[in-house]
């Protein structure tokens, strides 16, 4: 048994005097019934966050959850409970009333020895919160405020947050899987507030990862996210209306990747296409994109937000090549809709706790580079938009049709970069969206770590990439008519 | 299929129980040298299932619990919470709490709402409505639902399923001002979403009836038929040329503009000054007939509270009258920042509302004569500090009064600024289904972008 599981175990399991014998039980009760499938996830979860406005960090907080959460899967059923005592009576329970969608009378077997899932190694089982004293977490706030202060006097207000979390899991399979993981997670965010002449913007950067709040400070995140914020409000100062109508849009390397998670990466989640709702659906092999076009899903990058060493179901992360110079390859799976398709799971099967049933979800979705100067990509332009920050978005999964808004964006005239505009909607179609990108740049780049995908309700980090691209048309929610 | 949860034995899930809990969090913050304490703990069950199908797809048993307490050290203050609520976890969550406190910086305007402004009396608001349907008869509505749903029209090829959940929780809340309150409350939720389809594509589409009282529920075939008759009228959608526009929001959509006002007033963005209607108070904000308020006391209301998060007295208010700002929405926090007094807000606000006008929804459409009915929107993309605006839309295009044919893949701009002052009309087509009820909302002149 390697030393990561016997010190989750160690976590997880010793302080409630479970052992072998209890899982056994506990397994026995589940497969008492005809399931196709079952498992058990033990979760012990500590979160901080510290907040500074107004110069000072006037708040903070620190939070622990535990539980366990019982799944029992017979066919498309899934019957699930949970429970935050980790007690052996109340698992039973929870485990009564998971195992109840499926009849009497059980064939499957209770593992007699579990087998360890393969484990990669993305990250370090470390605990974020102990790995800065306090003192010097409220330090490195002040140092984001005093950084963003420094840049320019138009700055009014500082408001900075950081934030750390300590995941320990452990998943337990009816077949006899058992996977462990210990997931750091921690995250540095600022938003500025500039004013001139009666006007206000605001600008937003931050950044994280699966590492230590000393690898944050080693990166110098402090001072490179303030100066980031302040320098997209400042611009935003001098915004004008955006276009309005369909135009060409180069969206910039990096976080502007929101735009394969929302039009390509839902879509291909295995439970929309096995239930025949994604706008995706029955169509692996075909074209959706420009043969400029490669997409991946790779949960497997050393220390990423998305990251993952085991998904939540104990599958190891892999990447995924969901389109392959435009064409259509592969959707997301967790077991479930794997099993129920006859594909081959690809380590997405996620969860946002003990308290959530695990689903098909993205990881780092992105891009991968292409042939062209990204320079000569905006030259290329004559009349457009280049877009290179954004906020959220979403998508209409069975219309295929996607939003993401922009918070940093300028207009191209004759090939050339000129002024900036106000945050708009750009909403498109996403099975041909991308047959629309014409021109993809060399200069891959992953966001900073700031994505949290949400989907029925369950929050799950991601990442998203892409490298400078060129879409013909594209419609832009401004409200310049042109 | 008739397994239920029983509550666990070690699980304090009565009344006294959990005061008795927040009164030992606030001795223990007090022994452990907090100065003043404040504490709230929570403990919910409930069922949830989903037909698709005809099929059982899922079955859920939730059964939460927590705990969190901030204490004060002076003016210095830290927060903790814990999903155990053992004694060993009480200690060290308030220990947690107290390890914070010490590096956070003394703020003069921290500490507890002022004794005068919590709650005196608890009122009954009529909130718990347990229902206990069982997971067999859960599967029962959610399959009738589903079934009305898809065979209200042969265009239905498609489903993603009836949920039915049903959910009773408890809520408690103490101070060491001596406030200790309890609220119980039940929600009950029926919802349908179905694909229609075809030779156009696929189009999705939902209904759902949310109550206190299961007693309440739209009938569940309606909530299945509406589903279905929404989806069907998306097929064929097209998409439309750039062009200004009246645009009339639908009674469910329409709720966002109030949301987007409520964020503009909230305490945080004014001393933050992050708000696009800073310094309006006492200013026409709307059109000028226009008044929105909110309800606390509303009985059976599924955003009725007695007392805020900080145990402060709710009670009804206007925020909006003749078009005026005349309220923001405070915690004593953010009132102590502003010079200002707690609205009882701590939390957000309860049942906000937006007079009804006299038109009905078809009424509301002749007044509009010729724009876009909006039926839902996607993104994100309102700025609080601006109030610039621009979300993506799906609807109707509409003519005559008439609604002509769907459109989708198109987005509506504006500012909010203007558009709460170019509000023409409000109907009497109430969505009474959240916290923040309003019929359908007509707004003059938008900027469409399409093709």
């Amino acid at each position: 048994m390697s030393s990561l599981l016997n010190q989750v175990r160690g976590i997880l399991l010793d302080p409630a005097c479970i052992g072998e014998g209890e899982v056994g039980r506990l397994m026995a009760r589940l497969l008492g019934h005809r399931l196709d499938y079952a498992d058990i996830y033990f979760q012990y979860s500590r979160h901080e966050s510290w907040m500074l406005e107004e110069g000072q960090v006037k708040s903070g907080s620190h939070n622990i959850e535990q539980g366990v959460g019982v799944r029992a899967v017979s066919g498309e059923k899934t019957g699930f409970a949970y429970s935050n005592d980790i007690v052996l009576p109340a698992l039973l329970e929870a485990a009564t009333a998971a195992r109840a969608i499926a009849r009497q009378g059980g064939d499957l077997a209770v593992p007699s020895a579990w087998c360890s899932s393969p484990v990669l190694d993305l990250y370090q089982p470390l605990d974020p919160l102990t790995s800065l004293e306090d003192g010097a977490k409220v330090k490195l706030l002040e140092q984001v405020e005093t950084e963003a202060r420094r840049q320019d006097p138009r700055v009014k207000q500082v408001m900075a947050s950081l934030s750390g979390v300590q995941e320990t899991v452990l998943v337990m399979r009816s077949d006899g899987v058992q996977a462990a993981d210990i997931r750091p997670l921690v995250r540095l965010n600022v938003t500025v507030i500039v004013e001139q002449g009666g006007r206000r913007e605001q600008g937003s950067h931050g950044g994280g990862g699966r590492f230590s709040y000393q690898d944050l400070l080693a990166k110098g995140a402090a001072a490179t996210y303030a100066h980031e914020a302040v320098r997209q409000a400042l611009v935003n100062l001098d915004a004008d209306a955006a276009p309005a109508g369909t135009m060409k849009v180069v969206l910039g390397p990096g976080w502007p990747g929101i735009l394969l998670h929302e039009a390509i990466g839902h879509g291909l989640e295995g439970d929309f296409n096995r239930k025949g709702t994604s706008a995706f659906s029955g169509r692996i092999g075909e074209r959706v994109a420009s043969v400029e076009c490669t997409v991946v899903d790779d949960g497997s990058l050393p220390g990423r937000r998305g990251s993952l060493n085991v998904d939540d179901e104990g599958t190891p992360t892999q990447q995924t090549v969901l389109i392959e110079k435009g064409i259509l390859k592969c959707y997301l799976q967790d077991l479930q809709n794997a099993r129920l398709m006859g594909m081959t799971p690809t380590g997405n099967g996620r969860r946002e706790s003990y308290a959530h049933i695990p689903m098909p979800r993205m990881t780092n979705t992105f891009m991968l580079a292409g042939r062209h100067d990204p320079a000569e990509i905006i030259a290329s332009v004559d009349k457009g938009l280049y877009a290179v920050n954004f906020g959220g978005g979403q998508v209409d999964i069975t219309s295929g049709k996607f939003v993401f808004s922009t918070s940093e964006a300028y207009l191209i005239e004759n090939g050339r970069v000129t002024r900036p505009v106000k945050g708009a909607t750009l909403i498109g179609n996403g099975p041909d969206v991308l047959t629309r990108v014409t021109r993809v740049g060399s200069d891959i780049q992953l966001d900073s770590g700031v994505g949290t995908c949400g989907k029925e309700g369950q929050n799950v980090p991601v990442g998203v990439g892409q490298p400078t691209l060129l879409i013909e048309g594209l419609t832009v929610g401004g409200t310049h008519g042109s | 299929m008739t397994q239920e949860l029983k509550p666990a034995a070690s699980v304090a899930t009565t009344p006294e129980a959990l005061r008795a809990l927040i009164s030992e969090v606030l001795a223990e913050a007090l022994k452990q040298g907090a100065s003043a304490a404040e504490a709230s703990a929570s403990v919910s069950q409930g069922l949830s299932v989903t037909v698709r199908l005809g099929n059982v797809e899922t079955v859920e048993h939730t059964r939460d619990k927590g705990l969190g307490v901030t204490v004060y050290f002076g003016k210095q203050s830290g927060s903790a919470s814990t999903s155990d609520l053992g004694p060993e976890a009480i200690r060290s969550t308030v220990l947690a709490a107290a390890s914070i406190a010490r590096y956070t910086a003394a703020d003069e305007f921290s500490g507890l709402a002022d004794v005068a402004s919590l709650a005196k009396s608890i009122p009954d608001l009529d909130l718990y409505h347990p229902w206990n349907p069982g997971a067999d008869r859960a599967i029962e509505i959610a399959a009738a639902c589903e079934h009305a749903a898809r065979s209200a029209d042969a265009r239905i090829l498609n489903s993603e399923g009836a949920s039915l959940s049903s959910h009773e929780g408890l809520e408690v809340y103490g101070n060491t001002n001596g406030f200790l309150g309890a609220v119980a409350a039940t929600r009950h939720a029926l919802s349908c979403a179905v694909v229609a389809q075809d030779d156009s594509g696929m189009q999705r589409d939902y209904w759902y009836t949310v109550a206190r009282d299961v007693r309440d529920f739209e009938v569940l075939e309606s909530v299945g038929r509406q589903a279905a008759a929404r989806a069907v009228r998306r097929l064929a959608a097209r998409k439309l040329s750039t062009r200004e526009t009246p645009v009339l929001y639908e009674a469910p959509v329409a709720s966002s503009l109030l949301s987007h006002f409520v964020g503009a007033v909230r305490g945080t963005s004014l001393y933050r000054e992050a708000s696009f209607l800073l310094g309006q108070l006492g200013k026409p904000v709307f059109a000028p007939w226009i008044r929105i308020y909110e309800q606390p006391h509303l009985r059976k209301g599924l955003g009725s509270a007695p007392f805020d998060n900080e145990g402060v007295a709710t009670r009804d208010r206007d925020l909006v009258r003749d078009g005026m700002l005349l309220g923001y929405v405070l915690d004593s926090y953010s009132a102590r920042k502003l010079g200002m007094e707690t609205t009882g807000n701590a939390g957000g606000v309860h049942n906000l509302a937006i007079e009804a006008g006299a038109d009905d929804f078809p009424e509301m459409l002749a007044r509009m004569h010729t724009g876009l009915l909006v039926t839902e929107l996607i993104g994100f993309g309102v700025n609080t500090v601006t109030g610039d605006y621009s979300r993506g839309a799906a609807g109707f295009w509409v003519e005559n009064g008439e609604i002509q044919f769907p459109v989708e893949e198109i987005t509506i701009a504006g500012n909010l600024r203007e558009m709460f002052r170019q509000i023409v009309a409000v109907g009497r087509d109430v969505d009474q289904r959240g916290n923040i009820r309003t019929g359908s909302i007509l707004v003059e002149n938008m900027t469409l972008a399409g093709s």
